[in-house]
């Protein structure tokens, strides 16, 4: 019972009705080779509402992720420019990632600044540090090595590597979320941050480290992104953190912190992403998608906002849960 | 009185506090003071509300700094500087408050922190649940590891924290007033828990402001009051009456200036009211003139009834009658103009609004009488504001300052002039004195027994049975959300008020 | 014995006078440094000071700021509007549809204020109604009323306004002093004075400190808190007008990036992000500032993504300092 209730199950039927109702036209949408496609243009976007999840969790927002992205981009790129390996651009841009997560982190953390002005704030500064970097100059495919470009693409076991990424970002993610002391710290700051100071948890702390867990993810995406589009230039991915948010409001991540799952952030991820998959199949313009994903947002705070509305405090013995 | 008396069997204390202060803006919690907790015995701290138990049980556990003073294990000084390390040197807490997580699951909620890892470092979910399972059914509890918790009721979420606080292997065990929430059935085994504990070794503070539980399970005694260290010794060298008259610092019947009011027609009648999950068929009416007391215990479910009669929260069933007219409390704002004010028990977060200073808060309700077409007026505000601090004998610098400096009894009262300033029929007080120094508690209690001199139908939610008995015409209690029984004269008696809260007995009510 | 037998002393109004109060506060330090920064320009550039130039560069913070007071009233009161972009975006869209049906001036001005209206009646309702969190809400809104516009714009655009439409954007009402410095001088007015002097005022403060002791002090919250998403969608659907006729066209993209710029001019003025204080004159010196910082760096040619970085840097600065100054301090007093 508590099953059909719970919001990944309304989820996970929203995402086969909608596919269904794509498949009842066009059964090749369903196919496994084009759901496979779908899934792996969509790890990107997983991988950073995983990363943004863990800092919803504590309570806070990063809205410079795809500012994030598009610098740490900028420096594979111009990295293998200049010739170095591949392995080594990889470990770059996830520690760049990661500092950039960091110097959000500590503002949030030491300075207590809330999180929206800082990612606020920062959002333009690294996507203005860009510029500096660059001049506003692109780089195009012709300027990337061959290697650099097919990594993502590179099939193993049938899948693209980029999706594997994807996968194991899925797996790692959830492990850590359940298993693993840091994971249920994440919770534990944003369900309640006055308890968590009294079972020993740093909230400052944690929260810095969702910060730099979401700065690592965005540096990763931001080689991913690159790569794969095969340009790199100021404006990439722009906008991209709302559709990261969005996912995660959609996954029924609570933005009050302290709720979610990481099936429901994937789950949110699919859904916009098969979105924007089935829109030029089923012959709708793309200019719907925005549209659209603004009413997914508006559809999904609405029904876990009401669904979870406080009942108040339960006193009476028939209304308490049985063992 | 004894001060340096030396412990039986010339044991040392596993922990000591010395000279201990702390202090916050406008209040010094702590003045210098001292504790030792022995192994194998229980001490029960005693001291009326605003005397400092909570800050050093928060002292204790790593969540306050203290500003001054030393704490001493096994003789060493060692300091606290998160509640892990209080932790990892074998100090645990059961809190007053239910410090919990509503989301999480009952065994991760004790295990939070310390939970049993397997294989590469990873959670053992299982282990935890099986360990969280034998320390339930250690305590007697019977609850479902698995359970969220936000689908429990008060009790059990209390029976949850003391397994927390179990859950770790301490040899110091807090406890703060741990019983407060608990029925009759759960406090005899929560007794036979701290004999095992006692038998183990472990030194156990105990707090409760409940005497014939003290002398049933303490075997020394430390009182404080407003913050300084008053006494210790063996409870067997002590009485109730004297550990009374530390604890107050003067006798106690002076502290209850009930005066005797004529009381009137009925004003206020609530019939069967109902909600989902808080409470079931409350009736009862109040009169001009009257004080009625309700009594019973932590999470019984008064609070939420008073609330719901103020337009927080809306019945599911019932009706409500002022005066003979039927009314339909959507809003606060409804009942504020049909005159039932409710002075919450949450002061920090439903009393005062802080950051605004005194006179903004006093006219917040009153700003369509203080303002003219929505322009407010100043000199208006002031003289309201004046008006009614005055009578209430606040304390504050000016009435331009921040509320949230004053200190809580001051708070208070600015959160009761703001009502008074309305001219309500009704007011409801919900632990009116809770956490207030003593000088502010007479000024309260004294205040209370004029309204209903005045004519003015006076609800009193409480927990201090000398409060409700000192206070009431006539006292209703309430267990698990229902009324259980209702006194008045000569059947207002600490033993009846115990017995219908805890459920001891044949209570009233019950059958419908 | 009892409390009423106290000497009962009288507690004084006030201790320090608001004008000595003022002369301490943050408003203080922005009107020092919107000078100094006046002063810093007239030096480094010659063409700072011609009144025409001074007139135009008006334009780089007229219609921000204008959305900047109701939103300075809705942070205040603990909320935010991220949509207000987007709603710019609908009303130009509408108006823009309204004028190629051969639609008069004054019914296109209607049609953008009633558009930020309903915009701003939809956001309120979905906070203030049913509860939900306007953070998220509005980032919903964001995406849906300017993808309202791009379903309906797709890349394209509407020009050909109408000549007496450009009056908003483009007139003059004598010399040098255009028409929307005159519509950001009479907001400033309405909002000072609605937010410091009306009960309405209050209670905002009252909210925003403490939103659950508001309600229990008898204040309808929801209710305020709809106004004040209907007033910052008011006052979007006015920016709206001044914009579009100001740029003589609607593209999609219009106003794109609006909201993070309002929410700096609001939270340089001094407005408390997390709510319960600020004053509308902290935030026409804050627009002041960042229209004098724009417009010094335009004449020094400095590109405008650069600019984005200054205003970025400034929303964190602006918060940050204050705080290491105190921190600091209460660092070196312990010692």
């Amino acid at each position: 019972m508590s099953i059909l209730k719970s919001r990944e199950t309304i989820l996970a039927l929203a995402i086969l009705a909608l596919l269904a109702a794509v498949a009842s036209r066009f059964p090749g949408f369903v196919a496994p080779a084009n759901l496979a496609r779908v899934f792996t243009d969509t790890s990107p976007l997983i991988l950073l509402a995983l990363g943004q999840m863990a800092v919803i969790l504590t309570k806070c927002i990063d809205l410079s992720v795809a500012a994030n992205l598009a610098l740490c981009g900028m420096v594979a790129a111009l990295m293998n420019g200049a010739g170095v390996p591949l392995p080594l651009i990889l470990l770059a841009v996830i520690a760049l990632g990661a500092m950039l997560g960091a110097v959000n982190g500590l503002l949030v953390w030491k300075l207590g600044i809330p999180s929206i002005v800082v990612t606020l704030g920062t959002m333009t500064i690294y996507r203005g540090t860009i510029f500096l970097m660059t001049g506003g100059a692109w780089i195009n495919a012709h300027q990337m090595s061959e290697g650099f470009k097919a990594f993502p693409r590179a099939v193993i076991l049938g899948l693209p590597v980029m999706a594997w990424i994807g996968i194991a970002g899925i797996a790692a993610m959830a492990l850590l979320l359940t298993r693993t002391p840091l994971g249920r710290a994440f919770y534990a700051v944003g369900g309640n941050p006055h308890a968590a100071v009294y079972a020993g948890i740093s909230v400052g702390r944690t929260q810095f480290a969702a910060f730099v867990l979401s700065g690592a993810l965005a540096g990763l995406v931001g080689y991913l992104w690159v790569a794969r589009y095969a340009v790199a230039y100021v404006d990439i991915a722009g906008g991209f953190e709302l559709d990261v948010v969005a996912a995660c409001v959609i996954g029924g991540i609570a933005i009050a912190g302290g709720s979610g799952t990481v099936a429901g952030a994937v789950m949110g991820a699919l859904f916009l992403g098969i979105i924007k998959n089935a829109l030029p199949v089923v012959g709708i313009s793309p200019f719907w998608q925005m549209a659209i994903s603004g009413s997914a947002i508006l559809l999904a705070i609405a029904f876990n906002t009401l669904s979870q509305r406080d009942g108040g405090r339960i006193i009476l013995k028939k209304a308490e849960a049985a063992e | 009185m004894q001060a340096d008396l030396q412990p039986q069997d010339g044991a040392a204390p596993v922990l000591s506090l010395r000279g201990i202060v702390k202090t916050f803006p406008g209040v010094r919690a702590l003045g210098g003071v001292r504790l030792d907790l022995y192994p194998g015995q229980v001490t029960a701290l005693i001291g009326e509300n605003g005397a400092g138990k909570s800050t050093i049980v928060k002292v204790l556990t790593g969540i306050y700094q203290p500003d001054e003073g030393e704490i001493l294990v096994d003789g060493q000084p060692i300091r606290f500087p998160t509640a892990q390390a209080a932790g990892d040197a074998g100090v645990t807490a059961i809190h007053q408050e239910t410090v919990l997580f509503d989301d999480m699951t009952v065994a991760e909620n004790i295990f939070i922190g310390h939970a049993p890892r397997g294989r590469w470092g990873l959670i053992d979910r299982r282990a935890m649940r099986e360990k969280a399972r034998a320390i339930l059914q250690g305590i007697g509890a019977d609850l479902n590891p698995a359970t969220r918790l936000r689908d429990l009721g008060i009790a059990s979420k209390h029976l949850v924290a003391i397994a927390r606080a179990l859950s770790i292997d301490a040899r110091v065990v807090i406890m703060d007033e741990p019983t407060a929430a608990l029925s009759h059935k759960e406090i005899a085994e929560l007794y036979e828990l701290v004999d095992t504990l006692k038998r183990q070794g472990k030194a156990i503070l105990f707090i409760s402001h409940k005497f014939d539980e003290i002398f049933r399970i303490a075997d020394r005694w430390t009182v404080f009051r407003d913050g300084q260290f008053v006494g210790e010794g063996r409870m067997a060298d002590v009485t109730e009456g004297q550990l009374v008259q530390m604890m107050v610092g003067r006798s106690v019947d002076q502290i209850y200036p009930k005066r005797p009011a004529r009381i009137g027609d009925p004003v206020l009648t609530v019939a069967g009211y109902c909600h989902p999950t808080e409470f079931e068929d409350i009736t009862f009416t109040l009169r001009r003139g009257e004080i009625l007391g309700f009594y019973g215990l932590i999470g019984a479910g008064r609070s939420e009834v008073m609330q719901a009669l103020f337009g927080i929260t809306r019945p599911s069933k019932g009706a409500c009658r002022i005066d003979n007219r039927v009314l339909a409390i959507r809003s606060t704002a409804q009942a504020v103009d049909a005159g039932i004010v409710y002075v919450p028990e949450d002061r920090g977060r439903q009393g005062a609004v802080k950051g605004l200073p005194i006179f903004q808060n006093v006219t917040l309700p009153s700003l369509s009488r203080t303002s003219r077409n929505g322009f407010l007026r100043l000199a208006e505000e002031f003289a309201l504001a004046r008006e009614y601090t005055r009578r209430l004998d606040l304390r504050a610098a000016s009435l331009d300052q921040d509320v949230g400096l004053l200190s809580g009894g001051n708070q208070q009262k600015v959160v009761i002039a703001k009502w008074l300033a309305t001219k309500p029929r009704v007011i409801i007080l919900d632990e009116p004195t809770k956490g207030i120094d003593i000088g502010s508690k007479a000024a309260v209690h004294d205040f209370m027994s004029e309204l209903a001199a005045e004519g003015l139908a006076v609800i009193m939610v409480s927990s201090e049975i000398p409060e409700v008995l000192g206070m009431s015409d006539r006292v209703i209690v309430m267990r698990e959300g229902r009324i259980a029984a209702e006194f008045e004269g000569e059947a207002m008696t600490p033993e009846n008020l115990v017995r219908a809260a805890a459920g001891i007995g044949q209570p009233r009510g019950q059958a419908a | 014995m009892s409390a009423v037998l106290h000497t009962q002393r009288q507690i004084p109004d006030r201790l320090t006078r608001p004008a000595a109060r003022a002369l301490k506060s943050w408003e203080a330090l922005l009107a020092v440094v919107a000078v100094a920064i006046f002063l810093l320009n007239a030096w480094a550039s010659p063409y700072f000071l011609d009144p025409w130039n001074l007139s135009d560069a008006s334009f780089n913070f007229t219609e921000k700021a204008m959305i900047a007071f109701a939103m300075a009233m809705l942070i205040i009161a603990g909320e935010i509007d991220l949509s207000v972009g987007a709603i710019i975006a609908l009303a130009s869209t509408v108006m823009g549809l309204a004028m190629t049906a051969g639609a008069p001036t004054p019914v296109l001005v209607l049609l953008g204020l009633g558009t930020g209206l309903l915009c701003g009646a939809f956001n309120g309702l979905l906070v203030a109604r049913f509860g939900l969190p306007s953070i998220v809400v509005t980032i919903g809104t964001m995406s849906l009323f300017r993808g309202i516009s791009y379903i309906v714009l797709g890349d394209g655009a509407f020009t050909g306004y109408p000549d007496s439409f450009a009056w908003f954007g483009q007139g003059y009402v004598f010399w040098v002093i255009t028409v929307e410095l005159v519509i950001f001088t009479l907001a400033a007015l309405v909002f000072g004075v609605l937010l410091h002097r009306t009960s309405f005022g209050r209670t905002v403060y009252a909210i925003g400190n403490n939103a659950t002791a508001a309600r229990f002090s008898g204040i309808r919250v929801d209710r305020v808190r709809f106004i004040l998403f209907l007033l910052t969608g008011l006052m979007s659907g006015i920016a709206a007008i001044c914009l579009t006729s100001r740029l003589g066209s609607t593209r999609p993209s219009i106003a794109s990036g609006f909201e993070l710029e309002v929410v700096t001019i609001v939270v340089l003025g001094g407005v408390s992000i997390l709510g319960g204080s600020g004053s509308i004159v902290g935030v026409v010196l804050a627009a002041f500032v960042m229209g004098l910082v724009t417009f010094g760096l335009g004449l020094l040619n400095v590109p405008g993504i650069v600019m984005s970085i200054v205003v970025g840097a400034l929303l964190i600065a602006v918060i940050a300092v204050p705080r290491l100054w105190t921190m600091a301090r209460a660092k070196s007093g312990k010692r």
